[in-house]
């Protein structure tokens, strides 16, 4: 009752500002608390700029270590306090606090909510023609979760035993321990509950974004007609609600085992010189939980970006996306793959070898639909008109990535190869190029293209070229060559190779590797210079800066609360419609309808003009 | 003083920068250039595509194939040779693709750059290419899956009944070995409650069951060439993972729940260093499961040696009973004599200790 209320005093709200559609809120209700979906989009988007800084300078620390392995750190002695060694060494125990956060920072709060949390949130509503979100108010609780979740995950870096060590998968018993790892402790509680909070932020915001599309489209805007951007974000979403549950319920069993003497994880333990209580757990059962949700996080992180790039490349190219339907069903059908293949990260850890062959089995039939996809955009490109943008610029680049960085996942997912290359750097080298670099790729691609319906300017291009070539010549030098180095066998979080033979053949390459992160993380400033220089002096906006199709871009520039001022467009078409033989324009925006384009019209879609007529009769019906 | 400087170059030179960017800017406002919506820059992304190819291929190829001895590591064992076959097959074909999809990626972008006045063509879908890459995908990836599957399925079969059982055990920050001794050949039984690293226990030998008298305890591991392996393999506080690069030997050791994994070594150390050309090789068992401070740090020497000198090794180890005869107490009364002549203990020296 009481929403059907709230939902009634909305809708005569928007009525009454159609023609003034300036929020007057104060500063609280327009930044802050806000409801409406931009800002909230934006405020995500901030937020995942801040993490990002993080988690890029930890790894830069991390990666002194490994290419400066004889360097004095002293001069870090300001920062890190403690943390540096009285010989002027990074503590040992601190480096895996470093790769743990490095890692939990980039896959959750940069590249899931930063990337998720932003562009569902902007683009959901406005390509759909929405006027908010089906809920503004869970959106606007599912960012302050977030936040507190951020706040809580920040102060565990600053703790005396430190943050969370144990990997960014933090497997017990290692986990649960405090006599194992200091950074087991404070700093593991402090992860567990902040990643607890950040589960409810995202399952908020998922279910907000399930529902928005599958009810608040505009009228003519069947799921045929959805953008692909909208359709990855969407499976998205789904795959979201699925999974991570399961890792609230992983988190919570850890935290009864390391809090309450229970045994989930725990069996036949002597540490410390103490044999503990514990028996009849087992520390598997963690790891199929862990990657039941560490999985299909992958494409968590990868389709948004996938989606996003579909947009800008068609976009871009002046060409419809190719195969529309065949990129939907890829989408689709790596969202149900992805449930499927988890225990392909778990072959050598001890579970029975035939597990390991059905796995290696659905895990190599996920590279059939990502190979689509690359073909797809491949033919895309294909005799286009191509305008190198920088959103364009960062969509190739992700593309690049992801065939680079896909491929060696035929070798990872192979379990007879994998027992070689598990925990290698490797694997390392894999998922940063296919899931780490393109999904950063495609958040960046996102920011420059939709940067002026976000803040009714343009960022400077010329600084977005320098920005995409150095940042994409950096990442290719960061990690193609850890294939070579994990080929080699060397261990991922090893702290120093020192004492292997074998394995010191390559500082060489780790210098280089370092050399190449630091000036990667460098080439950021210019990005963050652009971004909040753009946004108070950058050149005005036009409406359609890019001529692009879809609802977005019918929009004012800056669109106010609600979105658009009179009534939502009504979509017509599909929003592909680039370079259309016959078209005026190589461009024919989603709400042109086709009875105002018959030069165009393909003959299927002469027979649509009667539809169109009729379509609102029923309408107006269904209205009385 | 130099700090000074620094920081006084660094502020100018962003300040120089900055003052370039605003002037390109201004140049494009008095230009008009800003408002148009493909400016010169396109031209010169579309060459860098190129350029940026051709340097990244050469690189690749030219390190891939100058480096390759460098990056590979030598292989040992029997299965390991399998591995790398696969490896190889899956790596030619990937690396085949890698090149195309690139090159066809960045030509594409370059060939078809905006032109003024040309338009793109409308090309939105074409049933038979999609289904002629999907199916020739599905086609490469089954045969992929069938080879790894081959391989896979030897690895993890169960050992032969005259394998040589090694037992590993990981704990921070080292791994340990035991062997089932030369009398029964057969591993004691153990629990973690009797572990007690003070009394010299590390492995919680249980001295009440008669297959433990005659294990023993070496420092390093001695594997023979040529016989089938099998390594029980446990951890006792946290996860840790028994990794032998030149084996292509990798399994998780896990408190609670043993693990294993067989192998056939196939060159003997002697053999790897002269085929290494380095008199110090020698092969080893890391950790590549995160384990806390020391994880870079578990290495234990392994030594592959001809099956006799391997025998004469074994019969040569004194047993840990031998060494740690203070757990004799512990040892049953009816079966401290059976103990005693199983240990290997010298029955007068044991009695003059006492």
């Amino acid at each position: 009752m009481a929403t059907a209320d709230i939902h009634i005093t909305e809708e005569t709200h928007h009525d009454g500002h159609e023609h003034d559609h300036d929020h007057h809120g104060n500063f609280w209700t327009t930044y802050v608390f806000s409801t409406d979906h931009k800002m909230i989009a934006k405020q995500f988007l901030i937020t995942g700029i801040f993490w990002a800084l993080v988690g890029g300078t930890l790894s830069v620390i991390f990666r002194l270590q490994l290419g400066f392995p004889e360097a004095q750190l002293d001069w870090l002695k300001p920062i890190l306090g403690g943390w540096i060694t009285p010989e002027g060494k990074l503590d040992p125990e601190f480096y895996l606090a470093l790769v743990t956060m490095h890692g939990t920072i980039m896959v959750f709060f940069v590249l899931t909510a930063g990337l998720s949390g932003t562009f569902a949130n902007f683009l959901i509503p406005l390509q759909i023609g929405a006027r908010d979100m089906a809920s503004g108010f869970m959106n606007m609780l599912s960012y302050w979760f977030f936040f507190v979740s951020s706040v809580i995950m920040l102060v565990s870096l600053f703790i005396e035993t430190g943050p969370a060590s144990g990997g960014w998968v933090i497997y017990p018993p290692l986990s649960a321990l405090p006599q194992a790892v200091n950074g087991s402790g404070l700093g593991m509680t402090l992860w567990l509950v902040a990643m607890a909070l950040f589960i409810v932020s995202s399952l908020l915001g998922g279910i907000n974004y399930i529902s928005t599309v599958i009810n608040l489209r505009t009228k003519g805007m069947s799921f045929a007609k959805l953008p692909l951007s909208i359709w990855a974000l969407f499976l998205t979403a789904v795959i979201g609600l699925l999974s991570f549950p399961v890792l609230f319920a992983a988190a919570l069993l850890l935290i009864f085992d390391r809090s309450f003497g229970t045994s989930f994880y725990l069996s036949d333990i002597y540490i410390n010189g103490e044999a503990l209580p514990n028996q009849g757990g087992s520390p598997i059962l963690f790891q199929h939980l862990f990657w039941f949700l560490g999985h299909p996080e992958v494409y968590i992180v990868l389709l948004p970006a996938l989606g996003i790039t579909s947009e800008v490349i068609a976009t871009n190219s002046r060409k419809p996306i190719f195969g529309y339907k065949a990129m939907v069903g890829s989408i689709l059908f790596i969202a149900i793959l992805s449930f499927v293949v988890w225990a392909h990260h778990m072959f050598v850890s001890g579970m029975n070898p035939f597990l390991g062959s059905v796995f290696m089995l659905l895990t190599l039939i996920i590279a059939v639909p990502s190979a689509v996809k690359v073909f797809n955009y491949l033919t895309t490109l294909w005799r286009g008109n191509i305008r190198f943008t920088p959103a364009m610029l960062f969509s190739i680049g992700l593309v690049s990535f992801f065939i680079s960085g896909g491929l060696t996942g035929i070798h990872l997912g192979n379990s007879a190869i994998d027992i070689q290359l598990h925990d290698t750097y490797f694997v390392v080298a894999h998922f940063h190029l296919v899931m780490g670099s393109a999904a950063f790729f495609g958040m960046l691609a996102g920011v420059y293209h939709w940067f002026p319906k976000m803040f009714g300017r343009m960022m400077d291009a010329k600084l977005g070229y320098i920005h995409f070539w150095l940042t994409f010549v950096g990442v290719y030098l960061v990690f193609f060559p850890m294939h070579y180095i994990g080929i080699a066998g060397y261990p991922r979080r090893y702290y120093s190779f020192t004492n292997y033979d074998t394995f010191n053949s390559f500082s060489d390459l780790n210098t280089l590797v370092s050399v190449a992160a630091i000036l990667t993380l460098v080439a950021q400033i210019i990005f963050i210079f652009n971004f909040f220089y753009s946004m108070y002096r950058g050149r005005k906006a036009s409406a359609n800066p890019w001529q692009s199709n879809t609802l977005e871009w019918t929009t004012p520039v800056n669109p106010g609360h609600g979105n658009w001022p009179g009534e939502i467009p009504t979509v017509y078409r599909w929003p592909y419609d680039y370079s259309k033989p016959g078209a005026k324009e190589d461009y024919i925006p989603q709400h042109i309808p086709f009875s105002m384009t018959p030069e165009s019209n393909l003959p299927h879609e002469n027979d649509m003009i009667k539809l169109e007529g009729d379509g609102t009769k029923v309408v107006v019906d269904e209205k009385k | 003083m130099f700090e000074v400087i620094i920081a006084i170059g660094t502020i100018l030179l962003v300040v120089i920068l900055l003052t370039l960017f605003r002037i390109g800017t201004l140049v494009n406002v008095v230009k008009g250039t800003d408002k148009k919506v493909v400016g010169s820059s396109n031209r010169i992304n579309a060459a860098l595509m190129i350029v940026f190819m051709l340097s990244g291929l050469g690189f690749f190829f030219w390190y891939s194939f100058t480096y390759f001895d460098k990056y590979t590591i030598p292989v040992a064992s029997v299965h390991g040779a399998d591995i790398d076959t696969t490896f190889w097959i899956t790596t030619a074909i990937t690396a085949f693709v890698f090149v195309l999809t690139n090159i066809l990626l960045f030509v594409f972008s370059f060939k078809y750059q905006h032109k003024e006045g040309s338009r793109a063509t409308f090309f939105p879908d074409n049933v038979k290419l999609e289904i002629l890459w999907t199916v020739v995908p599905a086609i490469v990836l089954a045969t992929l899956v069938f080879t790894g599957l081959r391989a896979w399925n030897n690895i993890t079969a169960p050992a032969s009944e005259d394998a040589e059982v090694i037992e590993v055990m990981g704990y921070q920050f080292a791994w340990a070995v035991r062997y089932p001794g030369v009398q029964d050949n057969q591993l004691g039984d153990y629990d973690f409650r009797l572990i007690n690293d003070k009394e010299g226990n590390l492995f919680g030998m249980d001295v009440t069951d008669e297959n433990s008298y005659d294990d023993f305890v070496p420092l390093e591991m001695h594997v023979p060439k040529g016989k089938e392996v099998l390594l029980n393999i446990r951890a006792r506080d946290v996860l840790h993972s028994v990794f032998i690069p030149h084996f292509r030997l990798k399994m998780d050791a896990v408190p609670g729940m043993p693990t294993h994994f067989k192998f056939t070594a196939t060159k003997s150390t002697e053999e790897m260093r002269s085929e290494l050309g380095d008199p110090e090789f020698d092969y080893f068992i890391t950790c590549t499961e995160i384990c806390g401070r020391g994880h870079f740090s578990m290495k234990l020497k392994v030594i592959v040696e001809e099956p006799e000198d391997y025998e004469a090794w074994k019969a040569a180890q004194p047993t840990w009973l031998k060494l740690n005869s203070d757990y004799l107490e512990k040892v049953p009364a009816d079966k401290r004599e059976l103990a005693i002549i199983k240990a290997g203990i010298d029955k007068e020296e044991l009695e003059a200790s006492l």
